[in-house]
């Protein structure tokens, strides 16, 4: 087991002592395939070396927590159509400037001539509105549920004020139903997972909950430091070892067990549930995203504006889609590193930092080179 | 944008709005705090909280705050970007 980035931790001495016990408590010849479902977590676990501190037992697997990672093409394409309307302001998050979609990216359609905007927040999106009353501002709003109620606010705010010229091109995904669809999958087979602390931080532990109950999979949410993935990792093998499947909550000084009840509240306000939403990689999936309610049409980009709406498949050569299920790892992606690159980027893993493929461009090829070259093990 | 990032309540800007500047490693800007104004987890000047796209999220302890912006510091690039973006923000 390397040491090489134990001195990088907040306490070496807790990492060391961790790793030794994780060490133990795998069982010899099983392999442990644990899988995080943030991009978060993704990012700490390459940066910070995580998988060199794990025994060769323990697999770490990157599921599809990234937002940005996870929307499909055809939604990129109607993002664009929108921006490129003459009277429309097109708002977003950094992050989805880059974003290739079938014509280039928004940072393309800007340099072509639509007012695109980057934002820091959907409040910005909201001033930019007021502030601009003879333009029409559409906030491209994405994310999991960490995003969702910030989105919910803005929007609950503009009705309050009477803004009309605001509206939502909403792709807020949730991550519960994602989840399933991996269980469901035949591609995989996981032993438990490390859950993610920031959405849990609005929906609370609970949602986990059938994931143990009706899987028989352990759930740790955990928080983002490399020694709370370490104790997240920990608590998933100690579960297995006593044949325990239970919701810990390894980020209580963070998450409630109940989550933010308001801001469930701002989201039931303001949106429901679509039938179907796709995602890249996984596909179609049902009831997992979330549309404004029929009450906020005017302020609903999808009602105001045509978009194209046609599913686009991902270019030939990017297996993102592989990558976003956890199937291969970044690095077994044929265009990996040579035509797929983050100043290049062909799929959206490679765009984001919490993307895997860019977290495992950005350090991992420093930090897990051992564990490549051993990896992977098939289960 | 996934990043929730700390930072400490230093004033209450509009009631109504729910609107208070937060400092967040040396820049003050404007948040939401209307995700937190009950019980336990209500938050008024001097508290710290985890901000994501300007809205606090969840209120933190001052340790959990210096050991986050440890750790986003240890992140490098995103953090600076995150930070680059919150500079431009200007929520009402």
């Amino acid at each position: 087991m390397s040491m090489r980035f134990v001195d990088e931790y907040r306490s070496g001495e807790v990492a060391k002592r961790l790793a030794a016990e994780i060490e133990e408590l795998a069982e010899p010849g099983r392999h442990y395939k644990v899988m995080e479902v943030c991009g978060g977590h993704t990012h700490s676990i390459y940066q910070h070396g995580v998988e060199d501190l794990l025994p060769p037992e323990v697999e770490l697997v990157h599921g599809p927590g990234c937002p940005v990672c996870v929307i499909p093409m055809g939604r990129q394409d109607d993002a664009i159509a929108i921006a490129e309307r003459p009277e429309v302001i097109f708002t977003t998050f950094g992050d989805m400037m880059r974003v290739p979609a079938s014509n280039g990216s928004l940072l393309d359609a800007k340099s072509r001539g639509a007012d695109v905007r980057m934002v820091y927040s959907p409040l910005d999106a909201l001033k930019i509105a007021r502030d601009n009353p003879d333009r029409q501002v559409v906030f491209f709003a994405i994310g999991f549920e960490t995003t969702t109620p910030s989105t919910a606010i803005t929007l609950l705010r503009a009705r309050a004020e009477g803004i009309r010229n605001f509206s939502l091109f909403a792709n807020h995904v949730t991550i519960i139903p994602a989840i399933r669809a991996i269980l469901d999958s035949p591609d995989l087979r996981l032993d438990g997972f490390i859950g993610p602390g920031h959405v849990a931080t609005v929906i609370g532990t609970r949602p986990f909950r059938f994931i143990a109950r009706d899987w028989q999979r352990p759930v740790v949410v955990s928080g983002f430091e490399p020694l709370d993935v370490l104790q997240g990792v920990h608590m998933v093998l100690s579960q297995l070892r006593d044949g325990r499947y239970e919701i810990e909550n390894q980020y209580s000084r963070v998450v409630r067990d109940a989550g933010n009840p308001a801001a469930m509240k701002a989201i039931g306000e303001t949106m429901e549930l679509r039938t179907t939403f796709e995602w890249r990689g996984l596909g179609f999936i049902s009831q997992s995203a979330l549309k404004l309610r029929p009450e906020f049409a005017d302020w609903d980009a999808e009602v105001l504006y045509e978009v194209p709406g046609v599913r686009v498949a991902d270019p030939k050569a990017c297996q993102c889609g592989e990558v976003l299920k956890g199937v291969i790892k970044p690095w077994e992606c044929k265009v990996f590193g040579t035509a797929c690159t983050p100043e290049h980027p062909i799929g959206t893993c490679m765009v984001s930092s919490e993307g895997a493929c860019a977290a495992y461009y950005n350090y991992g090829r420093h930090a897990g080179r051992r564990r490549r070259e051993e990896a992977p093990v098939p289960a | 944008m996934c990043l929730g990032i700390p930072g400490q309540i230093v004033e209450l800007v509009d009631f109504h709005h729910h609107i208070a500047k937060a400092e967040v490693s040396g820049v003050r800007r404007n948040v939401n705090i209307g995700l937190l104004t009950e019980g336990p987890d209500a938050v008024g000047v001097g508290d710290w909280v985890l901000i994501h796209v300007g809205f606090a999220m969840s209120k933190i302890d001052e340790e959990e705050a210096r050991s986050t912006r440890e750790f986003l510091i240890s992140l490098g690039e995103p953090f600076e970007a995150e930070l680059d973006e919150l500079e431009q923000s200007s929520i009402e």
